[in-house]
């Protein structure tokens, strides 16, 4: 669960650095699409395998989150076969309750990411040929979509508040209450430097600041 | 969940002694009384343990630990409706009423959350030198007295908190040393096996906590858990 979470949430913070690509303008940006797609590596592996290399190491790093979290949630309802009539919540925030439902929705607004930007099957508003500053720019143009991207980005982003520090904690980092805090902190950072280096592209575009 | 009234309930009485009364009205009345734990009544035996309006062992709001037997009435609005409910977990099933059988820490401390070594009279003091830090982490670890609201209080009702507190007590130590890392894969094993859930670092345990076991002790835990896949004792 840690290790594999930890791994996605790296995932992100490059995936957010290349999509800042964007306010360099669409020369800068195909050529990095282009350059993810090409020879990373070559020639010590074929020109165009590392893509796929990638994908298939961020699948298996998914499905063994995925695995990992499906075993704790049935853990815990074998163990908890009667609710309480009362229950006070003393500790637990919102992030850390929902992770195991917001893991679900967010899994399937990632299914749509990936069908709208990867595979192009649900393109609203762009031709499948269109390059990738195009699409993006064509996309984002949308009020909708930018909201939706906006709110899945919340549920991603509350996911990494309580993932990047119980990751921590269950690799042994929670050493005392100030650990604690710090680990805390440091996963309110990581949490908001995504939602906003996420979300400034598309508002960006949304509001005609790039590719105008 | 059953309603009773309670009449000429005292501030100073505690909790137990609340339940003492309810129960003699019922005795004189023909009624079954409530089942619950209880022993040394000072807070020092984990025998007592029910949820009161939600929370472990009752303190609620305020943010002094408590055992349910030093929960004074003074705590509650007079005529108030108090919600009381047994410890609810799969591994802790309920005797009776109030009554929980946790016979499962017994079992995951008989699965290695001692010392095996017999080491005959008290040693001389200065042969075994102990940092001040790590005494005090083992204490703090040490006063756990196994009354299960940790479990209790955890939506995951995993034990964590508990094994977590003996791995780091005797992990302090100099004399929990020989048996550090086949002491923390045989208890996890039972822990697991006794069908406690896993730990999602929510925290819960540690706010209901009578005796404030750190919640650090479970990254103590998971660090010894890594650890023994690389060392084993004796080496």
């Amino acid at each position: 669960m840690a290790v594999t979470g930890l791994i996605l949430i790296g995932f992100l913070l490059v995936h957010m650095y290349g999509n800042l690509k964007m306010f360099l303008g669409a020369e800068s940006f195909d050529h990095y699409a282009e350059w993810l797609k090409g020879d990373i590596l070559y020639p010590l592996i074929p020109s165009g395998w590392f893509i796929w290399l990638f994908r298939a190491f961020m699948v298996a790093a998914i499905l063994l989150h995925i695995y990992s979290a499906v075993t704790l949630w049935r853990r815990a309802m074998a163990a908890n076969p009667t609710a309480y009539a009362a229950k006070k919540k003393l500790a637990q925030t919102y992030s850390a309750r929902t992770m195991r439902w917001g893991g679900v929705i967010l899994a399937g607004l990632l299914i749509f990411h990936l069908a709208q930007f990867t595979v192009k099957a649900t393109l609203v508003s762009s031709p499948a040929t269109a390059t990738p500053y195009d699409m993006v720019i064509a996309e984002f143009s949308i009020w909708w979509m930018v909201v939706l991207y906006g709110l899945w980005l919340v549920t991603v982003c509350m996911h990494v508040r309580h993932g990047l520090w119980s990751a921590f904690a269950t690799l042994g980092a929670n050493t005392s209450a100030k650990a604690r805090t710090v680990l805390n902190g440091c996963a309110w950072a990581v949490a908001l430097l995504l939602y906003i280096g996420f979300m400034i592209m598309p508002v960006a575009v949304l509001f005609g600041w790039i590719g105008a | 969940m059953v309603t009773y009234q309670v009449q000429d309930v005292s501030p100073d009485m505690s909790f137990l002694e609340m339940l003492d009364l309810l129960n003699e009205d019922l005795t004189i009345k023909g009624e079954e009384p409530v089942a619950f734990d209880h022993d040394c009544r000072e807070g020092i035996c984990g025998m007592c343990g029910v949820v009161i309006n939600g929370t472990a062992h009752g303190r609620g709001e305020s943010p002094v630990p408590t055992t349910t037997c030093q929960l004074h009435m003074r705590s509650f609005e007079d005529g108030a409706t108090i919600d009381v409910e047994p410890w609810r977990a799969g591994p802790f099933p309920v005797i009776k009423d109030l009554a929980v059988d946790r016979s499962a820490f017994d079992r995951i401390i008989q699965a290695g959350g001692f010392i095996s070594a017999n080491t005959g009279a008290a040693p001389e003091a200065h042969a075994a030198p102990v940092g001040k830090l790590q005494a005090d982490r083992a204490f703090d670890a040490a006063t756990c007295i196994g009354c299960g609201a940790c479990v209790a209080a955890c939506p995951n009702s995993s034990a964590m908190l508990f094994t977590a507190a003996k791995i780091t007590h005797l992990a302090m130590l100099p004399q929990g040393q020989p048996e550090r890392y086949s002491r923390i894969k045989t208890m996890i094993a039972v822990h697991d096996e006794e069908g406690f859930g896993g730990c999602t670092n929510i925290g819960e345990c540690a706010e209901v906590c009578p005796k404030q076991i750190p919640f650090d002790t479970i990254s103590q835990l998971n660090r010894d858990l890594i650890a023994s896949l690389f060392k084993k004792d004796g080496k």
